[in-house]
């Protein structure tokens, strides 16, 4: 069974952004950028998957620019067989993700799709959900728990009320939350050969996929910012603070 | 113009949730409809057509719908789209599941968790855990939104909808629910709580975080939350956490305790009306957002408040 993990690039989640003086979005100069977490945990759980026999081979996608390239690697350093670019230097939104990955889909066939729940830049959390509707397979979302076997995923999802357990028939899309799995560092030697395995690079244009943005971003602001509070002495300041100024208990 | 909102409900009552998405929906102008689709959910229709400015409930009831996977779900809402030209649902863990199956389905974009409605096609969302703020236009026929629910206070009651039976849409039959494990509590939920104790890895264990909070919470009625560090270290469950990537929680009161204020937590609180942080470490980035911080050990400080109530 072939698995498919689509990677975004993204801002480090250790980075706090500047938005642009001019409103036209967040300073991306010379800031650290990594895989975003949350496929990190996609792909080392399709990683596990094929290290226990269920998958056969493991395709990282990424969509984006030549950047983008640098994610793959990572990727593949992690375990992941080999990689293809859907590379583009259009702004890309959740749905023309989600069609350049279905259009990947139909050309090889994976049994199961896992990818991050949401991506730490644009907190969208669709693209899997988009790409499952496109390709009209099941969806299990946020999952902390999967296990694969029979034809069927058994997921574990994490909901507002607690756990859920769904049984998929595959093929199936997958997202992940942050309890799914702890990815593993990649290792020197490993990033070594990640260099040596194949990368492929592929034009929406080839896939006949229209990436073009249907929401303009007309301005991007900083929110409104706290007033720096007081720290009180004492639990007893504290109390007087909450009843008598705060006034919320 | 027409407005669908989908509703979030246990079939015999509706989610807190969905009064807020109604409360946007009416932001937009236009009439609202609101979707329950459930199994034996005319309880929830009934509160549906109670709330204030809803004109029309449309029910789709049938033993499919009873465990709302998105699959059947989002293929009822595309066949029911004709005449709206917004669809909202919260942003909740129901709605996220959901509506960007409906987007794609209808080859539209969806605008996730707005905190603010310009006009009827521009939006404001928080992006980067909330460290900035987009307004974002569509240009999309249909408008399919989720809605931050701390952002929109809760429809009023007294409204008179007419309640309409519609047919149901095929099974899919290709997601089975094999059960549910959810958080039985008689505290308030996080999402709709006025008060929240919120406890972090400086809690140590899960056996501390329940001894020390509880009684805190029982003394304000308040709910409990979590950082994402105390639920890696399992101190309780993932429907406590609170952040970027969990609950989005605005309380009249927040007290975090123990908790070091990284930004993916800050996200999902920052919005509290009154913050209150308990840390022994003074240069804790919680103590940034707070408008009372108290350095102090919290194994003393939380008894301490809490004996004090």
């Amino acid at each position: 069974m072939k698995v498919f993990v689509p990677v975004k690039r993204v801002v480090d989640y250790n980075v706090k952004v500047r938005v642009k003086s001019d409103g036209t979005g967040v300073d991306l100069a010379n800031v650290k950028m990594s895989m975003n977490p949350f496929d990190e945990i996609a792909i080392e759980e399709a990683v596990r998957l094929k290290e226990a026999g269920v998958a056969t081979e493991v395709v990282a996608i990424s969509c984006g620019t030549t950047a983008s390239q640098e994610t793959l690697r990572t990727a593949l350093a992690i375990g992941a067989d080999r990689a293809v670019l859907a590379e583009t230097d259009v702004e890309l939104q959740p749905l023309a993700v989600a069609k350049l990955i279905k259009a990947l889909v139909d050309k090889e066939g994976p049994q199961l799709v896992i990818l991050g729940k949401q991506a730490i830049d644009d907190d969208a959390n669709q693209t899997g959900q988009m790409l499952a509707a496109l390709l009209g397979w099941p969806q299990a979302t946020f999952a902390s728990k999967v296990v694969v076997a029979n034809g069927k995923a058994t997921v574990t999802r994490e909901v507002d009320g607690g756990l859920e357990t769904l049984e998929l028939t595959l093929p199936a899309v997958v997202t992940t939350d942050l309890r799914l799995n702890e990815p593993r560092y990649a290792t020197l030697p490993n990033i070594m050969k990640a260099k040596k395995k194949p990368l492929d690079i592929v034009k929406p244009a080839d896939l006949g996929v229209d990436v073009a943005p249907r929401l303009t971003t007309l301005k991007v602001a900083e929110p409104a910012k706290r007033q720096a509070g007081i720290k009180v002495a004492d639990v007893a300041q504290l109390l007087d603070k909450l009843k008598n100024e705060a006034k919320v208990i | 113009m027409a407005v669908l909102v989908i509703a979030e409900h246990d079939n015999a009552a509706l989610k807190a949730a969905t009064l807020n998405t109604v409360t946007a929906a009416a932001k937009l102008g236009g009439d609202i409809h609101v979707l329950v689709a459930g199994s034996g959910c005319a309880g929830a229709a009934q509160a549906a057509a109670q709330l204030a400015g809803v004109a029309v409930v449309k029910v789709a009831d049938a033993a499919h719908y009873a465990d709302q996977t998105a699959e059947n779900l989002a293929a009822l809402i595309v066949a029911h789209k004709a005449g709206y030209t917004h669809i909202l649902a919260a942003s909740t863990s129901h709605g996220k599941n959901t509506l960007p199956r409906v987007a794609a389905l209808l080859d539209v974009a969806q605008i996730s968790d707005i905190v603010a409605i310009e006009d009827a096609d521009t939006f404001v969302r928080p992006i980067y855990a909330g460290n900035a703020l987009a307004t974002v236009r569509s240009g999309d026929a249909v408008k399919v939104v989720t809605v931050r629910t701390t952002a929109f206070d809760a429809a009023a009651q007294g409204g008179q909808a007419t309640v309409e039976n519609i047919a149901a849409g095929p099974d899919a039959g290709v997601a089975k629910l094999l059960g549910r494990e959810l958080t039985k509590s008689a505290r308030p939920e996080l999402g709709a709580a006025k008060i929240i104790v919120s406890g972090g890895r400086g809690m140590g264990s899960g056996e501390n975080y329940h001894k020390v909070l509880e009684p805190l919470a029982d003394k304000l009625g308040a709910a409990l939350g979590a950082s994402r560090a105390a639920v890696d270290a399992g101190f309780v469950s993932n429907d406590y956490q609170v952040g970027q990537t969990g609950k989005i929680v605005a309380p009249q009161l927040y007290i975090a305790v123990g908790i070091s204020g990284a930004i993916q937590h800050l996200a999902g609180m920052k919005d509290s009306k009154v913050i209150v942080a308990i840390n022994k470490d003074p240069d804790a980035p919680i103590f940034q957002v707070a408008d009372y911080g108290l350095v102090a050990d919290l194994f003393q400080a939380v008894p301490e408040l809490t004996a004090a109530l």
